[in-house]
């Protein structure tokens, strides 16, 4: 994969509240047409740092680089980059048409020119023929969309969204996450977007910027961050993940003897960070452990233990496990098959576990 | 039968409120010069003698004025504080803030002599100007308190939006905050307004020999057989200060509606 020039480069973004160091140094280059995502539990830093690059927030130190240039000083209304706020800031004295020709008003466009405009961007966001409507009289996913093609219209090289799901229920947000997706392939335009929506991250992005504390702790496509987490932190805060107690050993090849699931060798890429030989936190995904049932071929690799927990999802179940030998219980995620039953607390199980799966955090 | 005792005492508050109010056209139209009952015959000849009186007249257009000046003045500072006590965040904010609002609680007499001693001592003369500088000081914390309910229900991210869009600070204020607290400008305009107008401690220790409405009035409760004219003068100010209010409270209804707010408050 050929990596694209990047149209935004962060270096050493550095930003103080008086004693509060909200951003520590964030270093980080984002792709021309690239759906980038910040994600990160509250005060992150996240939307501090959407803010910086829109230019409501100086920084304090470091350097926002937008197309080459130096954005310094640049106010935000003269900034190459519009912004998709978490409220959406309809404004409501203007109807839908109003709204999305606003940041037309300066662009010289003749009338004629500005209407087709306005009328394409609603075509595009799904809003043909709403124009008229008074901008209380939309619903949240319909605000949502005026907002984006009010952004959008301005044709920006970067458009900014700060959490702009969090406002609507389940299903809209996953009707608009498949819209957003779609609409950026259209435009082609670089999104970057703030969310503390693990999920919606990992649906949406082409990398992901986590980040806790003002720093980014793992910048990796979705794949990679679920699958190797250089932290602990980030493993847990992505998805569900298990951690047990381990032995790492590094002499005649790198093997890790996990409690109650025994012994395996793994190899260099599944040591996250700074572990080193000794007691370490072994990781496993739920969904790569799996209980055998009677009509399973045999597995090579595999423990017993006994259920603790049973959390029925419907397409899923989750069994907690108490392995015999390890002093945490472990989760394990099965899909539910017809036929099959569901097991009761207090069952014993075996589960079978393949050690590529795992990774060794210090 | 709680429910009775409170119903009594529900309406016994409302007599005692409006009861006199109510007695002001009833002598207003009374031909006799007595305040007294038993009513004589209906007249409209204090309300023609209003017209005809040109001290009277004089003192109308002095508290006009001033009434018009103190509601812009004290909505333009009332627009500012308001806007920097909601939008940023400074060093002694909470102080400040508390200081300008404290003429809201501050005896009105004690504003007018500290005025009057400031004046004399200044070597400056007492009179319509002095007038406005006192009541833009009493009224600019109503103006505040008003507009400060309007900043805090606009939505901070819509300035940020229309930044965003490539608008300035100047031509946002214009396309976006003006229209969205214009109608808490046009409330505390009015609210300032019928202040102003019938604002008397003040007015009585500043005025000089210009003298307000309210002033004029005081004077006039010297001679008896002037009486009824205060009636019909009184009726007049009471019909127009209710018409401001129901006015005010139109446009700031208007404005929740217009911001898709839910109504939480208000004065009527």
């Amino acid at each position: 994969m050929t990596k694209p020039e990047p149209i935004i480069r962060l270096e050493d973004v550095h930003k103080y509240y008086g004693d509060y160091h909200a951003l520590r140094g964030i270093t980080a280059e984002i792709g021309q047409g690239e759906f980038f995502s910040l994600l990160g539990p509250s005060g992150c830093g996240k939307t501090t740092l959407l803010r910086a690059i829109a230019g409501f927030e100086d920084i304090s130190s470091g350097a926002i680089m937008l197309g080459g240039k130096n954005m310094e000083g640049v106010a935000p209304n003269h900034r190459p980059t519009n912004m998709v706020f978490q409220s959406y800031a309809i404004f409501p004295h203007l109807n839908v048409e109003q709204n999305v020709a606003f940041g037309l008003r300066k662009s010289g466009l003749s009338a004629g020119d500005k209407t087709r405009a306005v009328g394409q961007a609603l075509e595009m966001v799904g809003l043909g023929g709403y124009g008229g409507r008074a901008a209380h009289a939309l619903s949240g996913g319909q605000r949502q969309r005026v907002a984006l093609a009010r952004a959008l219209i301005l044709k920006p090289k970067v458009l900014l969204l700060d959490e702009p799901l969090s406002a609507l229920d389940k299903k809209m947000r996953e009707v608009m996450q498949v819209e957003l997706i779609k609409l950026q392939r259209e435009v082609g335009i670089t999104f970057i977007l703030v969310t503390h929506d693990q999920e919606e991250a990992l649906v949406m992005s082409d990398r992901i910027a986590v980040m806790f504390e003002g720093e980014i702790a793992q910048l990796d496509d979705p794949e990679r961050l679920y699958r190797r987490p250089v932290s602990r932190r980030v493993g847990e805060f992505i998805g569900m993940m298990n951690f047990l107690d381990g032995t790492l050993q590094a002499s005649g090849g790198l093997s890790v003897d996990v409690a109650g699931l025994g012994r395996a060798d793994i190899d260099e890429g599944q040591i996250a960070g700074a572990a080193r030989a000794g007691a370490v936190s072994v990781g496993l995904r739920p969904e790569t452990l799996s209980i055998l049932f009677e009509d399973d071929p045999k597995s090579a690799r595999s423990a017993e233990g006994e259920v603790a927990e049973v959390v029925y999802y419907g397409d899923m179940t989750y069994y907690d496990l108490r392995l015999d030998g390890a002093a945490r219980n472990v989760r394990v995620s099965m899909r539910n098959v017809v036929g099959r039953p569901v097991l009761e607390v207090g069952a014993r199980a075996r589960v079978s576990w393949d050690p590529r799966a795992l990774t060794v955090f210090s | 039968m709680k429910g009775q005792g409170l119903k009594a005492y529900v309406i016994l508050y409302l007599v005692f409120l409006y009861a006199p109010i109510l007695l002001l056209p009833m002598f207003a139209f009374n031909s006799g010069t007595v305040i007294a009952f038993p009513l004589q015959s209906f007249t409209t000849s204090w309300f023609v003698e209003i017209f005809t009186t040109k001290a009277l007249i004089e003192a109308t257009r002095n508290s006009v004025f001033i009434a018009v000046s103190v509601a812009i003045l004290s909505t333009c500072f009332g627009l500012f504080a308001a806007r920097a006590a909601t939008r940023y965040n400074f060093p002694a904010k909470g102080g400040i803030v508390g200081f300008v609002m404290l003429p809201l609680v501050l005896p009105e007499i004690i504003v007018a002599v500290s005025l009057l001693v400031v004046l004399i001592q200044a070597g400056l003369s007492t009179g319509i100007w002095s007038v406005i500088a006192g009541h833009v000081l009493i009224c600019t914390p109503f103006s505040i308190a008003i507009l400060q309910g309007s900043f805090a229900n606009m939505d901070k991210s819509l300035e940020e939006a229309a930044i965003d869009l490539g608008e300035t600070p100047l031509s946002t204020f214009r396309l976006i905050t003006l229209p969205l607290v214009a109608p808490g400008i046009i409330a505390s305009l009015l609210i300032c307004f019928t202040i102003s107008l019938d604002e008397f401690i003040i007015a009585f220790f500043l005025s000089g020999n210009e003298p307000t409405l309210p002033v004029y009035i005081w004077g006039l409760l010297r001679f008896p057989a002037r009486v009824p004219v205060i009636m019909a003068l009184g009726t007049l100010l009471v019909a127009l200060s209710i018409i401001l209010l129901i006015t005010a409270e139109y446009f700031r209804r208007r404005g929740l509606r217009r911001a898709g707010k839910r109504d939480v408050g208000g004065f009527l």
